[in-house]
């Protein structure tokens, strides 16, 4: 374990996710795969927490579940004071409206609309959402309101995303593999979107990457592997992204 | 996969049923027609006269190019059926006494002909037999020259001369009022005193015969003895108007189906190269591996022909049932003695030609597209869809819309063509269900205008020779008549040039209330003191317009020649003839005071009694009461001609309903994951629905109107195709058909929409977002 990171796990702060016993089963007909075997885990306020593991961790199925897009074969996990496992299909789609940002690796944006629509298709169902000029002036795109998706370059499209996730002001941001599909550069310069959005605007921020890089610039480290956590930790310093390299 | 291949099946189904089902009835129909014909000798040409004695015959034989004459004594009838208290009039026709027809045979349908020389025998026409549901063994009583006449029915049958059981001046069958009777000459001679004369005779002409020479011919040799005119059998009245059943029928069931066939030929074309063109990466990969195009191409081909077949075969088998039900159908309508089913070999092979033709391009067009790349390029994932702001936005009234809208618009305009397609299958088949229900329309309009504006009577009586004005003063006397109107009625042949038309001139009382001259415009037409007004189309079949001179030979009485001036052309829905004022015809025939009969206004609550005492007098010839004879139209028409619009409703419904759903289908599968995504940014089921289905909305609410139009133009076609001396069809389109056929369009698409409501319901979110596009 490198000398700037401590296993002691700060319990003063606010509570955000909290899941206990977590599992996930998927029925594949024949055969029955388990993507979580038990997961006990909390994400604090404001935190940039970096999950980390192979393929068939469990990170996706555990980023799913805590932003409402999955459900949970047994096991709880609540949101403040909502308990997510047991909110119906209706509950969690106000929950995805109002309270959660997703990034996606491959962006998802709408290719019929432009970057300032694609983040205002969200601005115009939230609760106090900020601008969407605001908001891709945030990622850095302002000069590129107006261009289609098809218009844009791979880490553009993922900034719009980004913006689209920030705009209508969520408590939590999951990101999922965000630099993915990107080049090292590029790459880079999300993850500074991404670090800019936790650190202005206090955003809980969730990155899942197998990058292993990637973990130095979070506030604290979870290492997944074959549905369990393996080991937390919380990085004494924290380093800028434009000071990682892969 | 599967609710797609059964959706293009089952329109598929329905394009080849309809096509199977309309031509095979028209042409089982027409064959049974023909065959029926000729095996009872159907007669070439016909004529009427007043009397001529028998050895005219063997003059008439003699004429070049006869083969068979045979001739007959004919005569209105005034018939009574126990319990049935309506007036009933018939035509009695002469069969040998050794009930060997030579013509015109009849077709036995229960018991037996009648034996020779017994006078108290009578053959029934099927038709009239079924309405009185009468049989061989029942009475029958015949009023002959004021004397009743019990006689006993010894058979039922039909004849191809009466197969359309029509009373003259009437427009469609009335079976209950109108009977066809048959007798032995011998009997009906002496009590018409026709004994050794004849009053019609038929014949048929050896093969090359030159019809028109022997029509003159033979009009030459009746002129004396009081001939009407000869005229071929185009001109009979029974196959007139079968033949323009049939050419009404053949219109409809051509150009609808072509439409649904086309309609179901497109669906199937966009829908197959839409699925393969998913299927790219598939192709690339088995290019990769060293497949040729040709064997892409044969391979993708074969997966559609069994989509193709299975749609086909199922479109005969119900093609074939449904249209062996509509041919017994119209059968019986007609009044066949039987059916000779057949489908035609043409049908089938275009039927198939076609759909297949359409599945075979709609496949190569897809495959040649994706074998087109090298397969390291074919196996990546398609180019981003570049999008524009739409031309709506661009003329500034984006501000106004939100996002999802946006999105709707600027896809259905990414993709024009594909849009425009969907919304003209939809159009058409909306189409197909405004061009259904106009005969109702066109019904409707006609009757509200013969009755409530021309034919304004209670009664209208006839007598049987023209009559002077004393016996309508006894008419007008009778207690509960309030007010009459007489007419004259004159056969004539109007010439113009060697364009002639055989039909009466109807000399009318000017200033009358009851039976006026209405254009198609709704204005009267006012009866001027001299000259004839003719209706237009037979100014347009005679070449004459308005202040011609016209040539008319009346075919009555002294049969005068002479030239009357046309003052005046009429548009008119039924018939076609020529009005005077009926002093000017009266002197025409230099006969003083004579009438053909009168219009009655009447105390509806002494209707039975008049009836009664004008069934007494000798001189009526038939008495037509004006409620009965709307109620018949009604009836006929409803319950017999709208069963094909009823089968058109139901398949159109699954017209719109197939190319609304494949075509949600569709949109589905291209943005299936643009919706998963909006989902994941939390917008419900309803929001992300109205992406899909708001598009959907658009196409359909654009397409009906479009559907009107077409439907509008398809109906105008039909009104000029079908318009015949016998009848013109008003263009009229009723409210209630657009109505109704926006809301059959508007409710398939709906359950479509629904269906395809409850995919987006159950989309995987998780699955779309781990995969590139």
């Amino acid at each position: 374990m490198p000398a700037n990171q401590t296993n002691t796990v700060t319990s003063s702060r606010t509570v955000v996710f909290r899941a206990r016993e977590l599992t996930k089963i998927y029925d594949m007909g024949e055969v029955q795969v388990q993507a979580l075997r038990g997961v006990d885990l909390e994400f604090y306020s404001g935190e940039l927490a970096v999950l980390l593991g192979p393929s068939g961790s469990g990170k996706s199925t555990l980023l799913n579940i805590l932003g409402g897009l999955d459900t949970a074969t047994s096991g709880y996990v609540s949101y403040h004071d909502n308990i997510l496992t047991e909110a119906t299909e209706q509950e969690l789609t106000e929950y995805r409206r109002f309270f959660v940002g997703f990034v996606f690796q491959f962006y998802n944006l709408i290719p019929s609309l432009t970057a300032r629509e694609n983040v205002a298709i969200v601005t115009e169902i939230a609760r106090n959402p900020m601008q969407p000029d605001e908001a891709l002036a945030i990622v850095g795109l302002s000069d590129r309101l107006d261009h289609f998706p098809a218009q844009l370059s791979g880490g553009e499209q993922q900034r719009v995303a980004i913006a689209r996730a920030i705009a209508k002001n969520p408590e939590v941001l999951l990101c999922d593999e965000p630099t993915g599909a990107l080049d090292s550069k590029t790459g880079i310069v999300v993850l500074e979107a991404l670090d800019r959005v936790n650190k202005e605007l206090g955003t809980t921020t969730a990155v899942i990457t197998h990058n292993v890089v990637i973990g130095d610039m979070a506030d604290r480290v979870i290492h997944l592997s074959d549905g369990k956590i393996s080991e937390v930790y919380e990085n004494k310093v924290k380093k800028s992204p434009q000071d990682l390299h892969w | 996969m599967r609710g797609q291949v059964m959706a293009i099946a089952l329109i598929l189904a329905c394009g080849v049923s309809i096509f199977v089902m309309s031509l095979s009835t028209v042409d089982s129909l027409q064959n049974t027609q023909e065959n029926y014909y000729e095996a009872q000798h159907f007669a070439e040409v016909f004529a009427n006269l007043k009397r001529a004695p028998e050895n005219v015959k063997a003059r008439i034989q003699d004429i070049p190019g006869v083969q068979t004459v045979e001739t007959r004594v004919l005569a209105g009838v005034n018939v009574e059926v126990a319990d049935f208290k309506e007036p009933i009039t018939g035509i009695l026709v002469s069969i040998p006494d050794d009930g060997r027809s030579l013509l015109n045979r009849l077709l036995l349908k229960e018991g037996r002909l009648i034996e020779p020389y017994h006078d108290n025998e009578i053959v029934i026409s099927e038709g009239f037999a079924e309405a009185h549901q009468l049989r061989p063994g029942d009475h029958l009583t015949i009023i002959i020259n004021g004397k009743r006449k019990v006689l006993t029915i010894v058979g039922t049958a039909s004849s191809p001369e009466f197969i359309y059981q029509i009373a003259p001046g009437a427009w469609i069958p009335d079976y209950k009022r109108y009977g066809v009777f048959w007798m032995g000459r011998s009997p009906l001679s002496s009590a018409y005193d026709m004994e050794g004369a004849f009053n019609n005779v038929s014949l048929t002409l050896t093969p090359g015969a030159k019809i028109k020479e022997v029509i003159d011919k033979l009009d030459v040799i009746l002129e004396p003895y009081g001939g009407l005119g000869a005229y071929e059998r185009k001109d009979q009245l029974s196959h007139r108007f079968l033949s323009e059943e049939f050419k009404q029928l053949r219109t409809t069931a051509t150009i609808l189906p072509i439409i649904f066939l086309g309609v179901a030929a497109f669906l199937l074309n966009v829908v197959l190269s839409r699925l393969i063109r998913i299927q790219r990466q598939e192709i690339a990969i088995m290019k990769a591996f060293g497949y040729s195009n040709i064997d892409v191409g044969l391979h993708y081909l074969k997966q559609v022909m069994v989509i193709v077949i299975l749609g086909f075969i199922l479109g005969l088998l119900l093609g074939i049932w449904t249209g062996r039900g509509l041919g017994n159908l119209y059968m019986e309508f007609f009044r066949f003695p039987y059916l000779l089913y057949k489908i035609p070999a043409y049908v089938i092979i275009i039927a198939f030609f076609v759909t297949a033709g359409a599945a075979v391009t709609g496949t190569l067009h897809a495959v040649s597209e994706a074998t087109l790349l090298p397969p390291a390029i074919a196996m990546r994932p398609e180019q981003p869809v570049r999008y524009r702001e739409s031309f709506i936005e661009r003329i500034g009234i984006k501000r106004f819309l939100a996002q999802p809208t946006r999105m709707i618009i600027r896809h259905l305009e990414r993709s024009p063509m594909k849009s425009i397609f969907t919304s003209l299958g939809i159009a058409f088949a909306t189409s197909i269900l405004v061009v259904g229900s106009f005969s109702d329309d066109a019904i409707d309009y006609e009757m509200g205008l013969q009755f409530n504006l021309i034919q304004r009577e209670d009664l209208a009586v006839s007598f049987i020779e023209p009559t002077s004005y004393s016996s309508l003063y006894e008419i007008q006397s009778l207690p509960g008549v309030f007010h009459t109107e007489i007419f004259r009625s004159v056969p004539v042949r109007f010439r113009n040039e060697y364009y002639t038309y055989l039909t009466s001139i109807q000399g009318m009382q000017p200033n009358g209330e009851l039976s006026r001259l209405i254009n198609t415009d709704l204005k009267e037409v006012k009866i001027p003191p001299e000259g004839i007004i003719l209706t237009d189309y037979l100014g347009k079949l005679l070449h004459v317009k308005e202040g011609d001179l016209l040539t008319v030979e009346v075919l009555e009485g002294s049969r005068p020649k002479l030239q009357i001036p046309v003052t005046g052309l009429i548009s008119q829905f039924l018939g076609v003839g020529g009005y005077m004022d009926i002093r000017a015809l009266n002197r025409m025939m230099k006969e003083g005071y004579a009438v053909s009969g009168a219009y009655l206004k009447i105390d509806p609550a002494k209707q039975q009694d008049i009836l009664d005492d004008l069934k007494e007098r000798p001189r009526v010839a038939a008495v037509s009461i004006s409620t009965q004879v709307k109620q018949n139209l009604y009836d006929t028409f409803g319950e017999n001609l709208l069963i094909y619009t009823f089968i058109l409703t139901l398949f159109a419904g699954v017209l719109v309903f197939g190319v609304v759903y494949n075509s949600a289908r569709i949109s589905l599968s291209e943005r299936g994951r643009e919706m998963a995504s909006l989902r994941v940014l939390g917008f419900t089921r309803a929001e992300i629905s109205y992406l899909l289905l708001g598009e959907l909305a658009v196409i359909t609410f654009i397409a009906i109107p479009a559907g009107f139009l077409i439907g509008y133009g398809i109906t105008a076609y039909f009104v000029e195709a079908l318009s015949t001396d016998l009848y013109r069809i008003p263009l009229v389109l009723n409210r209630d058909t657009y109505a109704f056929a926006a809301t059959i369009v508007i409710i398939s698409a709906t359950i479509s929409g629904l269906i395809v409501r409850h995919r987006i319901d159950h989309l995987d979110l998780i699955g779309v977002l781990k995969t590139r596009e």
